[in-house]
């Protein structure tokens, strides 16, 4: 066990910062899941592409630095402790690169991974069905193959897709053999929103910002090279979009270590306005250290990654620890809050711009996305634990 | 960076298991459970000792000089959570985590008159001959007190070691029969005195910072093997036709306890790490780690009797001499609650005065 970083790694992170602390704005951007807010994001993405920061794990020739894992560690890090904006980038970024690097032909990584760290072609992801959330593999959606124009028709609706109304692109999975058995005769697509039969709506959120979308497909038409990984095998290549989506590469703990620096800076601010009880102590406490034994189980896993040992299953216990503990942060703030908890925007006494409240909401979509708790159960219980499926 | 155990500290981990998989076996630990329950006398030498301390483990934070190891805490502590999983029934965290390293640091220190007679206790740890039991977290309460030649004690302003001949003992019934407890009454005569005033306040914090740790270790080890227990049991007890294993109720059970417990086992690996590295945080790493343990050990209790059902309730059945200790060394060394405000006290500051 050695907890000590290198020189090098050490000069990385001095980098970031001083990088961070020249760039990052000085008021927080508005929210990137609305229409004017999305644009600010995508300012700030771009200059994160400028100066290659926008994909530091990637290879150079993609636009990235070839960080390591500890290196991107250090990066989120010190991305959450500058207080930098939200990456609108992210589905793309982490759900879909891991997979075009996994599955993708040379041809599709030359052209879609330059264009994703540039911020020119931003990806929504395309799971979810109104009849297939929990249970992905009851998709029905459906691509019918057109053989003289060389490609796929699709047909179907997607929904609950993230950001889908300021995105140009969806990756997804649709049925490509309606005979095959369940986790059979699916296909990952990666479909252009501008195509002729696709329609994006807007859904309003918990939150009131236009953060989901319902995507309407009626015979679009996709070219076979926008297939990714073989045909009728998109489950396993969707699973492993997933088991991204629950492990390290979506949620890294230098974010929940800063939002416990954050809500213990709060606790001392209302504490100067009002004795905080040992409740609250405690559970400010809790918070701190559910983040730190976040990143304390996150450096083991990194260690195995390195060495070789995947983590497997155990992904889904990461999902449960830091969806829970992102709820319970928030939980924490807005009783320290009080009653000022419900102020939120433009309230001339909101505590931080209401950011305790919107932070709350969102966390607890934590829980239900990417699988839910529910589901991340079963994978543990099933696949860690051995227990018999039925 | 590299979080994770070497080769050898694996392989050191796999022999100890194997040896206490041996020696120390549900049948013999209940047969001692029976033994003292009944009023019986506890056997001379604790189960296993003599074969842990062939192996080093005993003597593991002992000084090479007098026949020990040398080794530090993150090397102790997969091996502590070795003894938890067997429920081992003896003061190896008293004698090994706790009184071995304090002796050594007295010893090596330019201070002491009594160099050659903590090298000869010293040397009688490393060798098995001699356990030591301590009580540092203000009860009172020393385990494993039978077999014990020497009592660590917290007098005021001074930190003794008091003969066993000199140290009256009134035995203290615990859930954990096992547990071998006693208060003691001193003579006022015969102690040795390792410390005063402020020198004992600094080996006092860290002697406890030790014995909360080796509790943690020991609570995971055991917390391991009530989650194996009940896996086991659940794939194959059948109800309504079915195992009851394949119940989404026992599944989420299982899964929030495997929770607790593999994010507490980094917190409690951290804190060793800390400690040896003499880290300005390592108290308040240590307390996260005891605090992360005994909870964790909680909630996996709790699951193994929930998901046992009545089998469980029983003393019939192995659980309970496992839960038992589990809820004697939840409290032991401090519990939860106390670490947790010894946490916040570190991060947040002291308390506002009521």
């Amino acid at each position: 066990m050695d907890l000590n970083y290198t020189a090098d790694e050490d000069a990385f992170r001095a980098e970031c910062r001083a990088w961070l602390r020249a760039n990052v704005p000085a008021d927080p951007l508005p929210s990137g899941d609305t229409a004017d807010g999305f644009a600010r994001h995508l300012d700030w993405e771009h200059r994160l592409f400028a100066d290659r920061w926008s994909v530091v794990s990637w290879p150079e020739e993609y636009g990235g630095r070839g960080a390591s894992l500890w290196q991107w560690l250090i990066f989120e890090e010190e991305y959450y402790r500058a207080g930098a904006p939200q990456r609108v980038t992210q589905n793309g970024i982490f759900l879909l690169a891991p997979t075009i690097f996994e599955f993708g032909t040379q041809a599709q990584k030359d052209h879609y991974l330059p264009r994703m760290a540039a911020a020119e072609d931003l990806w929504c992801q395309g799971w979810s069905e109104p009849n297939a959330g929990s249970d992905l593999a009851g998709i029905t959606s459906k691509a019918v193959r057109d053989e003289a124009a060389g490609g796929w028709r699709l047909t179907g609706q997607k929904t609950w897709t993230t950001r889908g109304a300021f995105c140009t692109h969806l990756f997804g999975l649709f049925r490509t053999d309606p005979a095959a058995a369940r986790h059979q005769g699916m296909t990952y697509f990666l479909v252009p929103l501008d195509t002729e039969g696709v329609t994006v709506r807007g859904v309003d959120r918990l939150d009131g910002d236009e953060g989901f979308a319902e995507v309407f497909f009626e015979d679009a038409f996709v070219p076979d090279a926008n297939t990714l990984g073989a045909v009728d095998g998109g489950w396993g290549v969707a699973m492993a979009t997933t088991s991204s989506e629950r492990g390290l590469t979506l949620r890294s703990p230098g974010r929940f270590m800063a939002a416990a620096d954050r809500l213990i800076d709060l606790y001392q601010r209302r504490s100067s306005v009002r004795p905080p009880s040992r409740a609250a102590r405690d559970a400010v406490t809790q918070a701190w250290m559910d983040s730190q034994a976040y990143q304390h189980y996150t450096l083991r896993d990194v260690t195995d990654v390195v060495e070789g040992r995947s983590p497997g299953a155990r992904s889904s216990l990461n999902k449960l620890w830091w969806s829970e503990m992102d709820v319970r942060i928030h939980e924490t703030a807005l009783s320290l809050l009080g009653p000022l908890g419900e102020l939120i925007d433009d309230a001339p006494d909101a505590v931080d711009a209401g950011v305790w409240m919107k932070g709350f909401q969102f966390s607890l979509s934590g829980p239900i996305y990417a699988g839910t708790n529910e589901i991340q159960r079963n994978i543990v219980a099933e696949r860690v634990l051995g227990l018999p499926r039925k | 960076m590299r979080f994770a155990f070497t080769d050898e500290q694996l392989l050191f981990r796999d022999a100890v298991r194997d040896l206490l998989a041996k020696e120390c076996t549900p049948t013999r630990l209940r047969a001692l459970w029976e033994a003292t329950s009944g009023g019986g006398t506890v056997p001379a030498e604790p189960m296993a000792w003599s074969a842990l301390a062939s192996m080093g483990v005993i003597g593991l934070t002992t000084p090479e000089r007098v026949g020990g190891l040398g080794l530090g805490l993150l090397d102790l502590v997969l091996l502590l959570e070795e003894t938890g999983r067997v429920a081992l029934p003896g003061a190896i965290v008293e004698t090994t985590a706790v009184a071995a390293p304090l002796l050594a640091a007295v010893a090596g220190s330019t201070a002491t008159k009594d160099a050659d007679a903590l090298d000869g206790w010293l040397a009688g740890i490393a060798s098995g001959e001699i356990t030591m039991t301590a009580s540092l977290d203000g009860s009172g309460l020393f385990p494993w007190s039978s077999a014990a030649e020497g009592f660590l004690v917290a007098d005021g302003a001074r930190l003794l070691v008091v003969p066993r001949a000199h140290a009256a003992r009134t035995p203290q019934s615990s859930v954990d029969a096992s547990r071998d407890l006693a208060t003691i009454s001193l003579d006022g005569t015969g102690v040795i005195v390792l410390a005063e005033g402020d020198d004992a306040a600094t080996l006092i914090a860290s002697c406890f910072d030790r014995g909360a740790l080796g509790a943690a270790a020991q609570l995971l080890g055991l917390a391991d093997e009530m989650l194996r227990l009940t896996v086991d049991y659940v794939k194959q007890r059948q109800q309504f036709g079915v195992p009851i294993g394949s119940f989404q109720a026992i599944k989420h059970h299982v899964a929030d306890a495997l929770l607790a417990l593999e994010f507490a086992r980094p917190v409690v690996y951290h804190a060793a790490y800390a400690l040896d590295a003499g880290s300005s945080d390592a108290t308040r790493d240590v307390a996260m780690a005891k605090c992360y343990a005994s909870d964790a050990a909680a909630t996996v209790a709790r699951t193994a009797l929930q998901c046992h059902g009545a089998i469980g309730y029983t003393i019939e059945y192995d659980l309970h001499m496992w839960m038992k200790r589990a809820w004697a060394l939840s409290a032991a060394w401090g519990d939860s609650s106390f670490h947790r405000a010894r946490v916040a006290d570190a991060i947040l500051g002291a308390p506002p005065v009521a």
